[in-house]
């Protein structure tokens, strides 16, 4: 089962490699991970998502607490807490292709933000559902690169800062 | 007060009460080895080679319960300690590990004698630090040392650029600081320990399965409390010998891949473990889908992420066993009497003690066993403490020694790392500078490590050198013997094996060979006596086995040898009902 980790840490120089080292070792499998500051400058957040069952989630959990740069993990319950992702897709777009691209994009509340001779590129943020639902609408086309940030995450209302 | 930042680390491990450091010079710590030349309050032993200061660190926390520390160079220096680490690690030793590093502006540039230290440690140990500026230097040794010997204690390395040694700062210790992510738990939860105390009052067939949590926390005085307010069986690991003493009635010694019959025999037909200060490994559960199919287990640790990790546990306590083993007593206290009738629980381990004690065969050839017990013998009113090497030696030594006091035995568990028994003894022998040390040795593995009969002999270490010598990587060779259809792959030592006791002497160290089971006994008495550094090579029954042995992958009572008149075409256990 995926679940999503929202880990907070202390904005130090080898954090990621202390986490992303302990994930490897212990064969514990990271579908994703996007780390950037938060409101403070002292601390970052990780937001990473794990395929595992409970006992695995569990000593993921305990795992990464015995890192001392750790501050706080929270497994965000999917029904209460907000997730995005950011993707950008560079798509084949012949002339001719192009209105029907467009206009999947904007059903999509997706942006056009580069245009070439032949391609298009495309930002769109959203849920994994709604990216994957996009991809597979423009993969006919052709895709010729894409590249997604990974989940970021955060629970909603007040629970925010649990 | 402006000093450099080589000054102020050694006044920051006086500040900590560092009495000894373990190591050796090179160019980037050359500013630490001027700065060290003026301290008096802190000693330096000069070893040989830079795992043999990590080996030696360890064991000196081991048998002193304070942090030890080690220093070496940039580069070789710091891969060289790589393995003692790893070793600290695996076993859970508070270590202070100090290596130099090249200079702040040309780290990543490949520079002379550069190596990535804190990244090759990372996995191996509890934190690291690459220290950048000269003025953190004496908080981040003040955190070192506390997260070194605190929650679940473990090695800790500081990296110390050469340009950050000379910088000059004002030195001002910290008295008081915070680590934000580190809060180890020390008192268990009230409700779980109530809930502990009922389950082990009731028990009918309960086992106590202590490890080297109990030496590390100083639970010794509660544990032997409980066991015998309950009269509960004991069993220890390789790292709790000593937490509980191995003769006492109650005392079911070591248990797992070869532990005694009896031991195993009671954990698979245990209806309750309480585990403490263990982690349910490999080598002590063997299959662990078979594992003590009719027990309920309490598993008592400081280390939360140890709890569920091998095996599932019905009552789980985080904390520091000291304190939890205490409010463990008084609760079983407040139940109050009658406990579970364990009578028959007493008289099935009492047959089991009987039919399967430990044993060896005397034929003419010295038996390691036998070498062993007189060791454990000749000592026992003594401060002693046994340091070993890794192998068949080694359990030999965990099988026929009596530990029966805590921080007496000194052994590579976790990592099992050969060449750790020498300067084990080493790091014990100046740590504990009064008490009888002994190295029970491999001869594979003393030679992974000869070269620091030099530090015993410049130091004047009245250790005791046992070296069991079969001639063979005994344990390897057992294990081809009875896995391998006895093709014996390059585990003949033999031949390029140099004369042990030339070796000695040629560190100035006496040297005796014994070949005469008669001479065992007299040769260890005069060693015990003379307390001057001795090396003893005892030619050994060459293909003698460790047993009771179980195969690997194989259920802890499914055992191999161990039964008293049993030949060894009978081996084979049959099972015990
Ligand atoms: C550094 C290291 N290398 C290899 C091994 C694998 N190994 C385990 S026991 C053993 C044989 C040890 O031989 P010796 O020290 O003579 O002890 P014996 O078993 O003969 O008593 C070996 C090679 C190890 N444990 N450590
Ligand atoms: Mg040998």
């Amino acid at each position: 089962m995926k679940h999503i980790l929202s880990v907070l840490v202390e904005n130090k120089p080898g954090v990621l490699a202390r986490v992303s080292g302990l994930f490897s070792r212990r064969g514990f499998n990271i579908d994703s991970l996007a780390v950037g500051p938060t409101e403070d400058a002292d601390i970052s957040r990780m937001t990473i998502v794990v395929d595992a069952d409970d006992v695995k989630l569990e000593q993921i959990t305990k795992q990464l607490y015995k890192l001392i740069n750790i501050l706080k993990i929270s497994d965000l319950d999917p029904s209460d807490a907000v997730e995005r992702e950011l993707v950008l897709i560079k798509v084949n777009a012949p002339p001719n292709m192009r209105p029907e691209i467009v206009e999947t994009a904007n059903i999509f509340r997706a942006n056009i933000i580069d245009v070439s001779k032949s391609t298009l590129t495309i930002e769109i943020t959203g849920t994994s559902n709604k990216i994957q639902a996009l991809e597979d609408l423009l993969r006919p086309y052709g895709i010729k690169e894409l590249v997604r940030t990974g989940k970021v995450a955060l629970a909603r209302g007040k629970l925010a800062e649990a | 007060m402006r000093i450099t930042g080589a000054e102020a680390l050694i006044k920051s491990l006086e500040m900590e009460g560092v009495d000894v450091i373990f190591g050796y010079p090179g160019g980037v710590v050359l500013p630490i080895y001027d700065a060290l030349y003026y301290t008096k309050k802190i000693r330096h032993i000069l070893v040989r080679h830079e795992q043999v200061a990590g080996h030696a660190a360890d064991a000196y926390a081991r048998v002193t319960g304070k942090p030890g520390v080690c220093l070496v160079t940039s580069g070789p220096g710091a891969t060289n300690v790589v393995t003692a680490i790893a070793n600290a690690f695996m076993d859970s030793v508070p270590i202070v590990v100090i290596t130099g590093q090249v200079a702040t502006h040309v780290l990543g540039t490949d520079a002379f004698q550069e190596a990535d230290i804190t990244g090759i440690t990372l996995p191996i140990t509890k934190h690291n630090y690459l220290i950048k500026d000269a003025n953190q230097l004496p908080l981040i040794v003040r955190q070192a040392f506390q997260l070194a010997v605190s929650g679940r204690p473990g090695p800790v390395l500081i990296d110390i650029p050469v340009d950050i040694s000379k910088a000059e700062i004002d030195f001002d210790y910290p008295s008081d600081f915070t680590i934000p992510g580190y809060k180890p738990t020390y008192k268990g939860h009230a409700k779980q320990i109530k809930e502990a105390a009922k389950m082990i009052a009731a028990a009918q067939k309960p086992i106590i399965y202590a490890g080297g949590g109990i030496i590390k926390s100083q639970a010794w005085d509660e544990l032997k409390e409980l066991v015998e307010l309950l009269q509960v069986p004991v069993t220890t690991t390789l790292m709790g010998k000593g937490a509980f003493p191995d003769e006492h009635p109650l005392s079911l010694r070591m248990l797992g891949m070869h532990g005694t019959r009896y031991a195993n025999y009671a954990i698979m037909d245990s209806d309750l473990i309480l585990a403490v200060g263990v982690r349910f490994d490999d080598r002590v559960t063997g299959k662990v889908s078979t594992f003590a199919p009719h027990a309920k287990i309490i598993h008592i640790d400081i280390d939360p992420a140890e709890i569920g990790k091998n095996v599932a546990v019905d009552v789980p306590i985080v904390g520091d066993l000291k304190v939890v083993l205490g409010d463990l007593v008084a609760a079983v206290k407040k139940i109050g009497e009658p406990h579970a009738d364990k009578t028959r629980w007493h008289e099935l381990i009492a047959g089991w003690k009987e039919k399967y004690p430990l044993h060896y065969h005397q034929n003419g050839e010295i038996r390691p066993e036998y070498v062993v017990e007189k060791i454990s013998e000749l000592s026992k009113d003594m401060d002693t403490i046994v340091a070993t090497g890794v192998g068949q030696n080694q359990m030999w030594a965990a099988q026929f020694y009596s530990a029966n006091k805590p921080r007496s035995f000194v052994s590579s568990g976790g990592l099992g790392t050969m060449g750790f028994g020498l300067p084990a003894a080493i790091g014990a022998q100046v740590g504990r500078p009064d008490a009888l040390v002994f190295d029970i040795d491999g001869d594979g593995s003393f030679q992974m490590v000869s070269q620091d009969l030099a530090t015993v002999a410049a130091n004047k270490l009245p250790i005791v050198i046992a070296i069991l010598n079969n001639g063979y990587l005994g344990m390897v060779r057992q294990w081809q013997e009875l896995f391998y259809d006895k093709r014996y792959s390059q585990v003949d030592l033999a031949v390029g094996t140099p004369d042990f006791v030339k070796l000695a002497d040629a560190y100035g160290i006496k040297g005796v060979r014994v070949t005469e089971v008669a001479d065992v006994e007299k040769v260890l008495k005069q060693a015990i006596e003379d307390r001057e550094p001795i090396l003893i090579d005892f030619v050994i029954a060459r293909e003698e086995n460790v047993f009771p042995m179980v195969a690997p992958g194989a259920s802890i009572d499914e055992m191999l040898g161990g039964i008293p008149g049993a030949s060894l075409s009978q081996m084979i256990d049959e099972g015990e009902e």
